[in-house]
C-alpha cells in the first residue's frame, strides 16, 4: 500500500458546510486538511456604519445555534467601549440566558450529532429506534435549555430581548418559578447524561494541548474573566490581539487562529473544564469524578462527557440564579454614545468568542473584529487528525473515515461561525 | 406496515445562512420523532449522515445564493424536488448578507480576509426565487417552528399552508399589547412587517425590527413619515429597512429613499 486517501466532501452532523481530507503515504499521514467551503457573509464589513445598539441583533445572525454567545460578546464589548458596567440581577440574568444556550447547544451536540458516532448510527432519528429513551431524554433536556432562552430572550433562536446595558424587559420573579421546576428535572436528566456518555467506548488517545479559556475569580466562566492558558498566559480581552493572530489559507473561507509563536491551541469544553475544574459546583465535580474524568482531560474523544458535565453545571447554576433572583429596578443601564474601542470575550458553548469594536462619537461602528471559537480550533482539529489517524490505520476505509469524522466532531465545529472560517478528504498514499 | 419507500421523502438544504432555520426543525422537540415517523428524512446533513440520492417529495431550502457553485446547486435541488419551500429570510429575501448588494463586495472581502483572492463569491446575495421556481416561501429570521410544522403538514396533505400575510400590528392588537409607537414613541416596523413571530418585540417593550420582512401591500412611505416625526433621521431610517430583509423589494425601495 503506497497511497491512501480518506476524504469527506460534506461533513454531516456539524453546523455548516465543511470537509476534510487526509493523505497517507506508507502508513504515515502526509497531510491533513480541514476545509471550510461555507460561503462568506462578511459580517465585519457590513457592521461598519451601523449603530452600536444594532451589534447584538446583527451578530446573533452569525450563528443560529449560539446566538446568545454573539449577543453576549457584543454587549460586553460595547459596554467596555462606553464605560458602563452591568451588575446585580441584570448580570445574573445574562448568566441565566447563557445557561440556556449551553444546555440547548451541548445537548443537541451530545445526543443528536455526536452520540451516533459512538453507538454506530447515521443520526439520532435512526438511533432512536434502539435508544428511544435516551433520545427522548435528550430532546426534553434540550427543550429546557430552549425554555430558558424563550422566557428571557423571547425566542430560542435569535432572541430579541438582549440590548447594550441589559434587557428590554426583565421577568417578574414569579415567572421564573415554573422554570425552576423544569430545571430540577433537567438536572437529574443531565446527571443521567453524564452517566450515559461515560459508558461509551473511548479510544485511549491524548495530546498535550494548549488550553485557552476564560477564568473568573469565583465562577465557572460565561461572560467575564481573564483569558488564561495552561502555559501561563493570563491576559485581559483587550490584550487578545497581542497574543493571538489569524491567518488565511487558500483551502478555507475561515481564518485560522494561532498563538503568535505559531502554536495551535484549543478552546471549548475541554479547555474550560481543565482550566476551571475547581470552579464547578460540587455536584458537577462529583459527577465528573464518578464518570472517570480527572480534573484535567486531554482525551478529546471524552469531550462528550465533559459537555455533559457542563450541561449539569448549567442546570445547577440556573437553579442557583433563579433562587437568588431579585427583580431589578430598571431593565437596563443607560449608555451614552462616545468614541472609543471596546473588547469583549465570553465563553460560547464551543469556546472563547472575541469581539472588538471601534466607535465614532455618535456610536456608529467604525471597525469590527470577531474571532469565533471554531476558527481558533481549526489548527488543533488538523493536528488531531495528523496525530491520531496513523494509530487507526488497521481500520478499513469506511470505518477510518467514520473515525476521522468523529475526531472532527469532538470539537462540535460551528462552521457558519467560522466563515470567516472550514472541509475533510482522507488520502492514503 | 407500509414499506419504507411509501413515506414521502424530505430533504433539508443549506446555502448561505446561519443554520438557525433548519435548527428550528430540531427544536421541534415534541414533534420531531412524530415527523420522522410520517416522512423519510432522506437528506439532512446537519442531523443525519446520508448520501444524496434520487428525488425528494419536499425540499426545505435555507440560505441565499452567494457563490457561482450555489447558483448551480439550487438548480440541481429544484430538479430533484417535487415541492420546494424556502425557509427563512436568507432563502426568501437574501438575508443580512444581502447588505453587500448596496456595497462593493471586493471591498468587503478585503476588510474581512487577508487574502481576498482566495475568496470566490458573487457580488450579490439573492433569494432562491430569483434562481428557480419556489412553491412556498416561509418568512422570518428565524422562522417560527409552529409555522414550519404547519408547512410540512400542509404539503404532506396536499393543501396550501395556513400562514397569514398580514401585519405584525394585527397580532399585536390581538395579544392586547399597548402600542409601543403610539404610547411610548418607540419606532416600530410592525405596520409594514409580515406577521408570524407572535408580535414578540412589542411584547418585550421594544419596536419591531422587521425580521419577517414586508407584509403583503405594505405602505412603507407612510410609516417613514411617522418615524421621521418621532425624530428618526435619514440614516437611521435607512438602517431600519436594511437589516435581515434588506433586499426584499418594499424594504429595499424604501431604504433607497432615505440615507445620508
Amino acid at each position: 500500500m503506497a497511497r491512501r486517501t480518506i476524504k469527506v466532501d460534506y461533513l454531516a452532523r456539524v453546523e455548516g458546510e465543511g470537509a476534510f481530507k487526509v493523505v497517507l503515504r506508507n502508513g504515515k499521514v502526509e497531510n491533513a486538511e480541514f476545509r471550510i467551503f461555507e460561503p462568506p457573509r462578511f459580517f465585519e464589513a457590513f457592521l461598519r456604519g451601523r449603530a452600536f445598539t444594532e451589534a447584538p441583533d446583527i451578530t446573533a445572525r452569525i450563528c443560529g445555534i449560539c446566538p446568545v454567545a454573539y449577543q453576549m460578546s457584543a454587549v460586553h464589548a460595547m459596554e467596555n467601549a462606553l464605560g458602563i458596567t452591568v451588575a446585580g440581577p441584570l448580570r445574573a440574568l445574562r448568566r441565566l440566558l447563557y445557561c440556556g444556550e449551553w444546555i440547548e447547544s451541548h445537548t443537541l451536540h451530545i445526543y443528536m450529532l455526536h452520540a451516533p458516532d459512538f453507538l454506530g448510527y447515521s443520526g439520532a432519528i435512526e438511533m432512536a429506534r434502539a435508544h428511544g429513551e435516551a433520545v427522548r431524554r435528550g430532546l426534553m433536556l434540550k427543550q429546557v435549555g430552549n425554555e430558558i432562552m424563550t422566557l428571557l430572550g423571547g425566542r430560542e433562536i435569535h432572541p430579541i430581548n438582549v440590548r447594550v446595558g441589559g434587557f428590554y424587559r426583565t421577568p417578574p420573579k414569579r415567572d421564573l418559578a415554573p422554570l425552576a421546576e423544569r430545571l430540577k428535572w433537567a438536572r437529574d436528566a443531565a446527571l443521567e447524561t453524564v452517566r450515559w456518555t461515560a459508558g461509551f467506548d473511548f479510544p485511549e488517545r491524548a495530546r498535550d494541548y494548549t488550553f485557552v479559556a476564560l477564568r473568573h475569580a469565583e465562577e465557572y466562566p460565561f461572560n467575564e474573566g481573564r483569558i488564561v492558558s495552561n502555559r501561563g498566559l493570563d491576559i485581559t480581552a483587550a490584550q487578545y490581539e497581542d497574543y493571538f493572530e489569524e491567518s488565511h489559507l487558500p483551502r478555507s473561507n475561515a481564518l485560522h487562529a494561532r498563538l503568535k509563536d505559531g502554536k495551535a491551541y484549543l478552546v471549548g469544553p475541554l479547555a474550560r473544564y481543565s482550566l476551571n475544574f475547581d470552579r464547578l459546583s460540587p455536584l458537577a465535580q462529583q459527577a465528573a469524578r464518578d464518570a472517570g474524568l480527572e480534573p484535567v482531560c486531554n482525551n478529546p474523544y471524552r469531550s462528550i462527557v465533559v459537555r455533559a458535565v457542563e450541561v449539569l453545571y448549567a442546570c445547577d447554576e440556573a437553579l442557583r440564579i433563579i433562587a437568588a433572583y431579585e427583580e431589578p429596578e430598571r431593565p437596563f443601564v443607560a449608555a451614552e454614545p462616545r468614541a472609543g474601542v471596546g473588547f469583549g470575550a465570553t465563553e460560547a458553548p464551543r469556546g472563547l468568542l472575541y469581539h472588538r469594536y471601534r466607535l465614532e462619537s455618535d456610536g456608529t461602528i467604525q471597525e469590527a473584529r470577531i474571532v469565533p471559537p471554531t476558527s481558533q480550533n481549526q489548527a488543533s482539529i488538523e493536528e488531531d487528525l495528523v496525530n491520531f489517524v496513523e494509530s487507526f490505520l488497521d481500520l478499513p476505509d469506511d470505518a477510518l473515515r467514520q473515525r476521522c469524522e468523529q475526531t472532527v466532531r469532538n470539537y462540535d465545529p460551528c462552521i457558519s461561525c467560522a466563515t470567516h472560517f472550514l472541509r475533510l478528504d482522507i488520502n492514503r498514499g | 406496515m407500509p414499506s419504507k419507500n411509501a413515506k414521502p421523502r424530505l430533504a433539508v438544504w443549506k446555502f448561505a445562512s446561519c443554520d438557525g432555520c433548519q435548527l428550528s426543525l430540531l427544536d421541534c422537540e415534541d414533534e420531531l420523532l412524530a415527523v420522522a415517523q410520517a416522512v423519510e428524512i432522506a437528506y439532512f446533513p446537519e442531523a443525519v449522515r446520508s448520501a444524496l440520492s434520487g428525488r425528494y417529495d419536499l425540499s426545505l431550502v435555507e440560505g441565499s445564493i452567494t457563490t457561482p457553485e450555489d447558483a448551480e446547486r439550487i438548480r440541481e435541488v429544484r430538479r430533484r424536488s417535487r415541492y420546494l419551500v424556502t425557509i427563512g429570510a436568507c432563502a426568501t429575501a437574501g438575508g443580512i448578507q444581502a447588505l453587500r448588494n448596496f456595497a462593493d463586495v471586493a471591498e468587503y472581502a478585503a476588510v474581512v480576509y487577508a487574502r481576498p483572492d482566495y475568496i470566490r463569491t458573487l457580488a450579490t446575495s439573492t433569494p432562491i426565487a430569483d434562481h428557480v421556481p419556489v412553491d412556498f416561501e416561509l418568512r422570518g429570521c428565524p422562522i417560527n417552528k409552529r409555522q414550519l410544522v404547519e408547512v410540512i403538514s400542509a404539503f404532506l396533505a396536499g393543501r396550501r399552508p395556513a400562514v397569514p400575510p398580514h401585519a405584525v400590528c394585527i397580532e399585536c392588537k390581538r395579544n392586547g399589547n399597548v402600542c409601543v409607537m403610539v404610547a411610548h414613541g418607540t419606532p416600530c416596523l410592525g405596520p409594514v412587517t409580515h406577521t408570524g413571530c407572535a408580535a414578540l418585540c412589542p411584547s418585550y417593550n421594544r419596536g419591531c425590527y422587521g425580521c419577517y420582512g414586508p407584509k403583503e401591500t405594505p405602505n412603507a412611505p407612510s410609516l417613514s413619515r411617522w418615524l421621521a416625526a418621532l425624530g428618526m433621521d435619514a440614516r437611521a431610517l435607512q438602517r431600519l429597512y436594511r437589516t435581515f430583509n434588506a433586499n426584499a423589494a418594499p424594504f429595499r425601495e424604501e431604504s433607497e429613499r432615505h440615507g445620508a
